[in-house]
């Protein structure tokens, strides 16, 4: 069953491309908008920080000790990270996913990665605060040493493994938003991801942490994170259009 | 070349068949109304038309583009309105338009003249939370039109909207807006009136296809028994 109506019908419609915006502008504007509904939400930066102070102090009761150190610190400070960073995660793509905020990206004519880049980035920001509330409050309820002669070290660490913290999480977020699970996909699919992360960043700071024999952080493990973010990267760059893809 | 071009169009959602042989052609500023009951395959011919669905099967040419190998080539040039207002409740409708019109290229002055012409203005700064569902549809016209689109895609579009409200949208969506639209809606009325093509889907599968002239209202009521 066919038909065509009009005179015109055999006229050709206007040719005209739509203006392609630029990838820049694209995760500006992607971003500027996250920012804005997670300052009115407060949703997630509030959230995973609260998580991470009272895990904090469920350590301090639970170790039964006033202070920690090494090895110790270490792993309590990067597991509590992580799972703090879980919560960011799975509220990457919610409002999107609800209120129709993919349909309404798809159709612009921008560079879908975009989207990855800006959520990503937005993800990075968000682990940012958590680490400016949660690392001094680490300090405060539960490290031995004092984390000022290691800052340097910390920072350096913390900001790789926020990398591959967002990227990684950026793109198991979109693999789960889509499904009736999202909730609990989303760790299951990330953790195991995050698993080298929790590894490098442990070893790292080990040894900040140490009231003996401290050290900077391992240029093994440093350089380990750094391919692990730049071997995610690749893979999430390559993968996101189709995780955006009907 | 027609702006729309669709030829034996199957889409599925698992094993059921949304959308079956549809074949059906739209000249340039002409409006294809769809008529069906609920579930139909209404929504989902929009989406397709939009590249938001792959078809699974036949040949959809939208604007002179394959679909959905040329997809890139038609995002840009369609505005959707569709049963969800693509919008974000946190932010005002100031920042949603602002949201997409950076997504399109589109100057700031375009957003204050589309408020004005849903007569938003005065409410643009408050969250749409706090809006009734008729002023968000108002903002969600402006959102549509915002990228001066050739193609409308537009799913009930006059849903929660006042007999006013529907005056104020109608040179934006209208046949008064002269692009080519095609409409997905239950009101044989206003449909007939405004339809130069009619396209009556039955479980989604084509029950009708004719010019809008040769089509009675009684034809498109029996659709819905």
């Amino acid at each position: 069953m066919s038909a065509t109506v009009g005179k015109d019908a055999a006229a050709p419609p206007a040719q005209r491309m739509a203006k392609r915006v630029g990838l820049g502008r694209t995760v500006g504007a992607v971003m500027r908008k996250e920012l804005l509904v997670e300052l009115r939400t407060l949703e997630s930066v509030p959230a995973m920080s609260l998580f991470a102070v009272t895990t904090f102090v469920i350590f301090h009761f639970a170790l039964n000790r006033g202070s920690v150190e090494g090895d110790l610190a270490s792993g309590i400070l990067w597991v509590t990270l992580l799972f703090a960073a879980i919560l960011g995660v799975n509220r990457l793509f919610v409002a999107d996913a609800e209120e129709g905020g993919f349909d309404g990206f798809l159709l612009a004519p921008v560079d879908r990665s975009a989207m990855l880049i800006a959520k990503g980035l937005t993800l990075l920001v968000y682990l940012l605060a958590l680490e400016i509330v949660a690392v001094p409050a680490f300090s405060l309820l539960l490290l031995g040493p004092s984390v000022g002669p290691a800052l340097g070290g910390l920072v350096a660490t913390l900001l790789l493994a926020d990398v591959g913290i967002a990227v990684i999480g950026t793109m198991v977020a979109a693999m789960a938003v889509r499904t009736r699970a999202r909730d609990l996909l989303g760790p299951l699919l990330s953790l195991p991801l995050f698993v080298p992360i929790v590894i490098g960043a442990a070893r790292c700071t080990a040894p900040l942490l140490a009231y003996a024999h401290r050290t900077g952080p391992s240029g093994r493990w440093l350089a380990t994170l750094g391919v692990y973010d730049l071997v995610f990267g690749l893979i999430a760059y390559a993968l996101f259009d189709f995780l955006l893809e009907d | 070349m027609p702006v729309l071009e669709v030829e034996g169009l199957t889409r599925r959602y698992g094993e059921r068949d949304a959308l079956s042989e549809v074949c059906l052609t739209l000249a340039e500023g002409r409006t294809l109304v769809v008529f069906g009951p609920n579930g139909a395959g209404k929504t989902t011919l929009l989406r397709v038309l939009a590249t938001l669905l792959r078809p699974h099967a036949g040949s959809v040419r939208v604007l002179g583009s394959g679909l959905p190998d040329e997809a890139w080539a038609v995002r840009g040039r369609v505005g959707l309105l569709a049963h969800e207002p693509l919008l974000y409740r946190e932010l005002t409708a100031a920042q949603n338009l602002r949201y997409h019109a950076r997504l399109h290229g589109v100057g700031e002055e375009r957003i204050a003249e589309l408020l004005d012409a849903v007569a938003m203005s005065r409410r643009a700064d408050e969250p749409l939370r706090t809006l009734s569902r008729g002023m968000v549809q108002r903002i969600a016209v402006a959102r549509a039109v915002l990228h001066d689109p050739e193609l409308l895609l537009l799913d009930e579009p006059y849903a929660n909207l006042d007999p006013a409200a529907i005056e104020l949208v109608s040179p934006l969506i209208g046949p008064a807006s002269r692009r080519t639209r095609v409409v997905a809606s239950h009101d044989p009325g206003r449909g007939l009136a405004e339809a130069d093509v009619v396209l009556g889907l039955r479980a989604g599968r084509p029950a009708l296809l004719a010019a809008a002239t040769s089509v009675a209202p009684a034809e498109i009521t029996e659709l819905y028994r």
